[in-house]
């Protein structure tokens, strides 16, 4: 319905006519040519209006202030806060492996890299970066990959279907699915999976993952050559993204941008080969680029990312298999969690050895156990930052610790957060629909803005 | 026991107490006991107990630490470190030693203190000098400790430079009763909504900052969460005759 109103709750203007004489409608749904109608009626070309933060195209609670004349966007502002959960903040009153069931929410999409980041900040403290197995490291640089190709599918297809292009979106989650079953087969969750913890990861890969992941690799392989059937030749795909959302060079150093919309604007900068962590720079994969420096470029980036992910967990795979029964948690046992899960008659849980061992074999391992469950390990004075490439960019982690069991601050840099600054540039001057392609060509996810 | 029975022991070694601490050091628990930190020096926190908040019933309730940050490093630093703070110093002339505070290596990190007062010009160097080219700044992460008297608020910013491929973290301390930080956004545009945050975490008011407002917490908040003396909030519930304290206030290891 369009509504002249004066509701308590509408936001000042951004302009001058801020003196209650401006009229305002409330629009839901089908109503847009109501509104057209009317402002032509009454001979305005200048509209402001709010799209978000329950849009479906923001991808999340984005909030986005839009100032339109015509067609045209003359001013664009984004308003963030709306999932704001304060992670950082409890991670304060938690122990050190608590809070990777913190973090792991922030950005949700890709919640490996969240926890993997956060582990290393950790292990820096500690001084146990050299001390986690090899295999520990395969299975965190599987994880990350599974969930870049889950991450990239999604800023896909679900950038597709805001362009009226269901199929896209309906493809890439089957894709994306199947990153999941494997997923799950070897964390037990699909997503928020507390995985990795400091130390290494929590639980071995059962012994049929090597199989399920090699059959897993065609498939994804397969929706990732239809999506790029689907998008990549297609006019009205190529005519709504080409030459839209531009950013070049100068503008992404300025803003800080990292992941692939710097790629796209041409530099190859990616941490995993220019600060190789976890044992990157043994794999064998390339990063990459593009000059156009637009939004079809970054959606063909992120395909190629996928195809290149999907020979990392290849590699991945032979590499699980050669460590086969080797451990995947630091041997200081002062630090490493003490219990390997299980699944039981009653689903997940510790496994039986462990639970006969400490319940009725040694009291202090008992002991043990608790202390380290319930109180958690010390880690020395200090500073650290880690930093690890997600699929959005550069995830920093900055950690501090008074030398007790929980941390005394947690600070995340998500790319998302940083990125989202360039809406304003990406859109000004553009057509309104394309502010839909511009946020979608950015990649975001507000668990991860807003912590 | 009484406050007054208690005697604060200073049992981490590391904390060789400076001058005028062991003296203050003898008080009872609850006074301002933290001893002026060395230069650049940094007091994370005065821990007492065995836990945090009251209640201790372990019989350590005296026991009393000072936790600092790694001690400045001597030169040679090691690594590229060397080189780039020489490079900042000769760019910095003869305000080197004002503005760089203290340079701490520790984890193959190296921390630059930086006096607020020349923040932008050590920035503006970082950036701009051919062999430092610290082209993005990763933001800018809050911390607050409140037991070092006089450098409440720290600014802790992480440079990268791509061109070199190699990160350096600048560190401003600013007081609580004066909590003002130059805004670097002038020479990296990319730290708008990180200092943002931080006003809106923090309260550190960034002086220059184009709109500085709150940006993850409502407008109309009162407070700066993420501070240590920032209440949790909660009541104390009872539950089967017993009275659970608010978060808080509860007993727990720190």
């Amino acid at each position: 319905m369009t509504t002249e109103s004066t509701s308590p709750y509408a936001t000042a203007g951004l302009g001058q006519d801020d003196d209650g004489t401006a009229p305002e409608f409330t629009v839901f749904g089908e109503d847009w040519s109501d509104v057209a109608d009317e402002a032509t009626r009454l001979g305005e070309q200048r509209l402001v209006f709010n799209m978000g933060p329950q849009h479906p195209s923001t991808h999340g609670v984005l909030r986005v202030m839009l100032e339109v004349e015509g067609e045209t966007v003359t001013e664009c502002r984004a308003g963030v806060g709306y999932l704001h959960t304060g992670i950082e903040k409890n991670m304060e009153f938690r122990t050190w492996t608590q809070g990777v069931t913190f973090c792991t929410r922030m950005d949700y999409v890709a919640s490996m890299a969240n926890e993997a980041v956060y582990c290393m900040g950790v292990e820096k403290l500690l001084g146990i970066t050299d001390d986690i197995p090899e295999r520990a490291n395969v299975l965190r640089v599987l994880m990350q990959e599974l969930t870049r190709i889950g991450s990239h599918l999604v800023a896909i297809g679900t950038g597709g279907n805001e362009l009226g292009a269901t199929t896209v979106m309906t493809t890439a989650f089957i894709g994306r699915e199947e990153t999941f079953k494997v997923i799950e087969h070897i964390t037990g969750l699909r997503t928020n999976n507390t995985y990795i913890r400091p130390g290494g990861v929590i639980m071995d890969a059962p012994d049929d993952s090597v199989e399920m992941i090699r059959a897993m690799i065609p498939k994804v392989k397969q929706r990732l050559d239809e999506l790029a059937l689907l998008q990549l030749e297609n006019p009205i795909f190529k005519g709504r993204l080409q030459g839209v959302a531009k950013l070049d060079l100068a503008a992404c150093m300025a803003l800080g941008i990292t992941g692939p919309m710097l790629r796209s604007a041409g530099l190859p900068y990616d941490l995993r080969k220019a600060e190789p962590y976890s044992g990157y720079e043994t794999y064998d994969f390339q990063v990459p680029t593009s000059t156009d420096a637009d939004a079809y470029s970054r959606v063909v980036l992120r395909l190629e990312e996928c195809y290149e992910s999907l020979k990392i967990v290849a590699q991945c795979v032979d590499r699980l298999e050669q460590t086969a029964g080797q451990p995947v948690m630091v041997a200081d046992r002062k630090i490493a969690w003490p219990a390997q899960l299980s699944i039981g008659s009653d689903g997940q849980g510790n496994s039986f050895e462990h639970i006969r061992h400490i319940m009725g074999e040694s009291m202090e391992a008992l002991i043990h156990h608790f202390k380290l469950v319930t109180e958690g390990f010390p880690v020395p004075a200090g500073q650290a930052y880690a930093a690890v490439e997600n699929p959005k960019g550069l995830l920093g982690c900055h950690v501090v610790s008074d030398g007790g069991a929980k941390p005394w601050r947690a600070h995340f840099r998500d790319p998302g957060f940083n990125n989202l600054q360039a809406l304003s540039m990406l859109t000004q001057g553009g057509q309104v629909a394309d502010v839909v392609v511009a946020i979608a060509s950015i990649d975001l996810v507000l668990g991860g803005v807003d912590r | 026991m009484s406050d007054g029975k208690k005697k604060a022991k200073a049992v981490d070694a590391a904390v060789a107490v400076p001058g005028g601490a062991s003296g203050a050091a003898a008080q009872g628990p609850g006074d301002n006991l933290a001893p002026v930190a060395p230069e650049g020096r940094t007091l994370i926190n005065v821990r007492q107990g065995q836990f945090g908040a009251q209640g201790d019933t372990s019989g350590y309730d005296g026991l009393m630490r000072f936790v600092y940050m790694p001690d400045a490093a001597q030169r040679p630093y090691g690594s590229w470190f060397d080189e780039v703070v020489e490079v900042l110093e000769e760019l910095l002339g003869d305000q080197a030693d004002a503005a760089i505070e203290a340079v701490i290596v520790d984890r193959g990190e190296l921390t630059l203190h930086v006096a607020r007062a020349h923040l932008l010009e050590v920035c503006r160097h970082l950036r701009d000098d051919q062999d430092l080219r610290f082209e993005m700044c990763l933001g800018v992460s809050g911390v607050h400790y409140p037991a070092d008297a006089g450098r409440e608020l720290h600014a802790v910013y992480p440079m990268q430079s791509v061109t070199h491929n190699r990160r350096l973290r600048v560190e401003v301390s600013t007081p609580d009763d004066d909590r003002h930080i130059p805004s670097i956004t002038p020479i990296y545009p990319m730290n708008n909504w990180h200092e943002r945050e931080t006003w809106d975490f923090f309260g550190i008011v960034f002086d220059g900052h184009p709109s500085l407002s709150r940006i993850e917490m409502p407008d109309d908040w009162v407070g700066h969460p993420q501070r240590k003396d920032y209440p949790l909030g909660g009541i104390p519930v009872e539950y089967k005759g017993a009275e659970i304290p608010s978060p808080d206030m509860r007993r727990q290891y720190r």
